[in-house]
């Protein structure tokens, strides 16, 4: 695989890094990915980011799981052994509510949890791009894509938007 | 995001971000200190205790425990359903404050998550124990077998809590591991050897990118969106294993309400309990504040109080249904020979908690303390008088019996509070005991430093005219508003 290099700038406040992130832009410089210590509020207005269909992953878990349970429940105590207990109905659907709701729940998390890790790349042992290591402490990072012939360019003009600290980075 | 000066500041002192990260990995990147040391001894000795009582029931079978023909559950359902309740809180403090924005959860959701975790752990080796024959638990889950298949009974509450229980500790677990990401990826960063192979591979490769965190928003909040009905099921479904009955003192409609406020009334108590050792032991009092405590408290009053009205309302409704065997049930409750465990229930957990109306004790760290072991008592024996006392006289005045613990119960019950102590003191340890990136974003506007900085520019003016109250008018709030933008 081919190295990449990143001219990666460093911000200590999130309202300098959304008015960096501005300014970079409008100069037509395209940003590869912003990180920050924790998530920033209004930065998918300046930084754009696609909403998350996590929630529709979750929706669908979660039919699935309630009909699973509903079919589980159906098969084994109407369908494959209708046992009498006190006479009561073989069909129980009331009795089926609860089971039928902590399944839904169940596999609504779990499906949307593993969709979770899928998207985000998140596996054991992985070896993610640390653009920077205070990126998970105290500043907020930009990584730009770089070559030989920018590289100094971008630098400055990372460096006039407000950044802190400048360096760069290959991967 | 604009947040009120007039709100009382949620971290207090003058951190910033750098100082959270140092202070909340101050425990997991240090060697314990001797306060540690002295009650992981304590909590591991009781962790022994409870090795031995559980292999001993095991053995022997349930003849170990003190139950008789009459009474066929005591000490070991009054103790599943006390953990149980305890485990609420937590899920309470990180999924439902979530959905309100509530935003002091930040500082204090991750060790809540824990004990929720923990107590559930807890609770499920009573319902492994009591089974008599452990080995053969898996028999309540619908499994194909050799008889024929005879699979379980849906209609069971029973079955219900098996799916119940075990639905509300996985999906925990999972959403304090989403939460613990970030912050594993932090002590990832700041470690060295084999301390940073192995949180590397915990934090499964967190970035901290942008996407992730839109992702991290969006899971947070459907999780809470599904764990908040899924916490209210579990202990209506615990509730139901009594409701459901034919006894009298436990066929009665409230209790799915009644347990589900009396979970998170010792839920917070147990929080409290917790915190406000961990604050001063693991030095965070800047970010678990008195206002973090007095809030709490708060919520101990006014779930305090619908117990008191549930226990009221049961006794009246005995004595309304006319019914005569539910009648002798609360009679016998509040006057027959366990009535010491009915006036210590009603003592701990209606009385007391009244107390927090006062702000003078409210705000008393001594008095918190006492008043959240107080209500853990209080708790438990209202657990052990709904069973045992319904229990111990039944409709045959012949069968009725009077039940005494033996040693192996006793220490299955200690032994369990060991078991509950030593793997909080291992996460406190090993993990970061305050979600660092949920504190770091109430820096900027929540904090004692930023609303004094606000003060001075102008956005507001301090009248001393209730004591500390700080009186914004109109016009400054609106400039501060613009500013914001």
């Amino acid at each position: 695989m081919k190295n990449k290099k990143f001219a990666i700038g460093l911000y200590d406040d999130e309202d300098v890094l959304k008015s960096g992130i501005t300014s970079i832009q409008n100069k037509g410089q395209e940003i590869f990915d912003v990180y920050t210590p924790y998530p920033v509020h209004g930065l998918e207005n300046v930084f754009f980011v696609p909403r998350s269909r996590l929630p529709i992953a979750a929706f669908c878990f979660g039919c699935l799981g309630l009909s699973l349970a509903f079919l589980m429940m159906w098969y084994m105590i109407t369908y494959d052994w209708p046992m009498d207990i006190g006479g009561k109905p073989n069909f129980p659907v009331v009795s089926f509510i609860p089971v039928c709701f902590e399944w839904t729940v169940l596999f609504a998390s779990f499906g949307m949890g593993f969709t979770f890790f899928m998207a985000n790349r998140l596996i054991p042992f992985s070896t993610p791009r640390i653009m920077d290591e205070r990126a998970t402490d105290d500043r907020f990072v930009v990584a730009i894509e770089v070559n030989e012939n920018n590289e100094s360019s971008v630098a400055d003009l990372i460096r006039q938007s407000g950044a802190v600290e400048v360096k760069y980075k290959t991967f | 995001m604009h947040e009120s000066i007039i709100r009382k500041p949620l971290v207090t002192g003058t951190p910033d971000m750098h100082t959270v990260t140092e202070d909340v990995c101050r425990p997991v990147e240090n060697a314990p200190s001797k306060a540690w040391w002295i009650g992981f001894t304590l909590a591991f000795a009781g962790f022994i205790l409870w090795l031995v009582s559980f292999g001993y029931t095991a053995w022997v079978g349930l003849g170990a425990w003190g139950l008789n023909k009459t009474v066929g559950w005591a000490w070991d359902i009054t103790n599943f359903v006390w953990w149980v309740g305890i485990g609420h809180a937590g899920t309470l403090i990180s999924a439902v404050l979530l959905l309100f924005r509530q935003s002091w959860r930040n500082s204090i959701n991750r060790s809540a998550e824990a004990m929720t975790i923990f107590a559930v752990i807890c609770a499920a080796t009573y319902i492994l124990a009591h089974m008599g024959r452990p080995w053969l638990a898996y028999w309540a889950f619908p499994l194909p077998n050799q008889f024929g298949s005879l699979w379980v009974n849906f209609n069971s509450p029973l079955i219900w809590d098996v799916f119940a229980i075990s639905t509300y500790f996985s999906v925990s677990c999972l959403f304090w591991f989403v939460g613990l990401l970030p912050d594993i990826a932090t002590v990832r960063d700041r470690a060295t050897g084999v301390r940073k192979q192995v949180y590397s591979a915990l934090s499964l490769g967190w970035t901290s990118s942008a996407r992730s965190w839109i992702r991290f928003e969006s899971i947070s909040l459907i999780l809470s969106g599904i764990s908040t009905p899924l916490v209210l099921s579990v202990h209506t479904i615990v509730s139901f294993d009594f409701a459901t009955s034919v006894i009298p003192g436990w066929h009665t409609t409230i209790f799915p309400p009644y347990f589900v406020a009396g979970a998170i009334f010792s839920g917070f108590a147990m929080v409290q309990t917790l915190l406000l050792v961990a604050r001063v032991v693991l030095k965070l009092e800047n970010y678990i504040t008195m206002y973090h405590i007095e809030l709490m408290n708060i919520i101990i009053l006014v779930t305090g109080s619908i117990v008191g009205v549930a226990y009221l309302t049961e006794l009246f409704i005995a004595w309304y249904s006319g019914v005569e065997y539910e009648q002798y049930a609360f009679l016998n409750r509040v006057s027959g020979p366990y009535w010491w465990a009915y006036w210590i229930m009603m003592t701990c957990n209606v009385i007391s908690p009244q107390l927090m109306w006062f702000k003078k004790l409210r705000t008393s760290l001594v008095f918190t303390f006492i008043i959240s072991i107080v209500v853990n008592i209080g708790m438990w024996f209202e657990r052990f008088v709904i069973i045992v006392t319904s229990l111990h006289r039944d409709y045959l005045p012949s069968s009725w019996a009077m039940f005494t613990p033996t040693v192996v119960d006793v220490g299955l019950y200690v032994g369990s509070i060991g078991l509950f102590f030593t793997l909080f003191l291992l996460f406190i340890r090993f993990l970061p005991s305050v979600a660092m990136a949920e504190v770091k974003l109430l820096l900027k506007h929540s904090s004692e430093e930023a609303k004094a900085k606000a003060k001075k520019h102008g956005h507001a003016t301090h009248h001393p005219v209730e004591g500390n109250v700080v009186i914004a008018t109109t016009a400054t709030i609106k400039k501060g508003e613009s500013n914001e933008e």
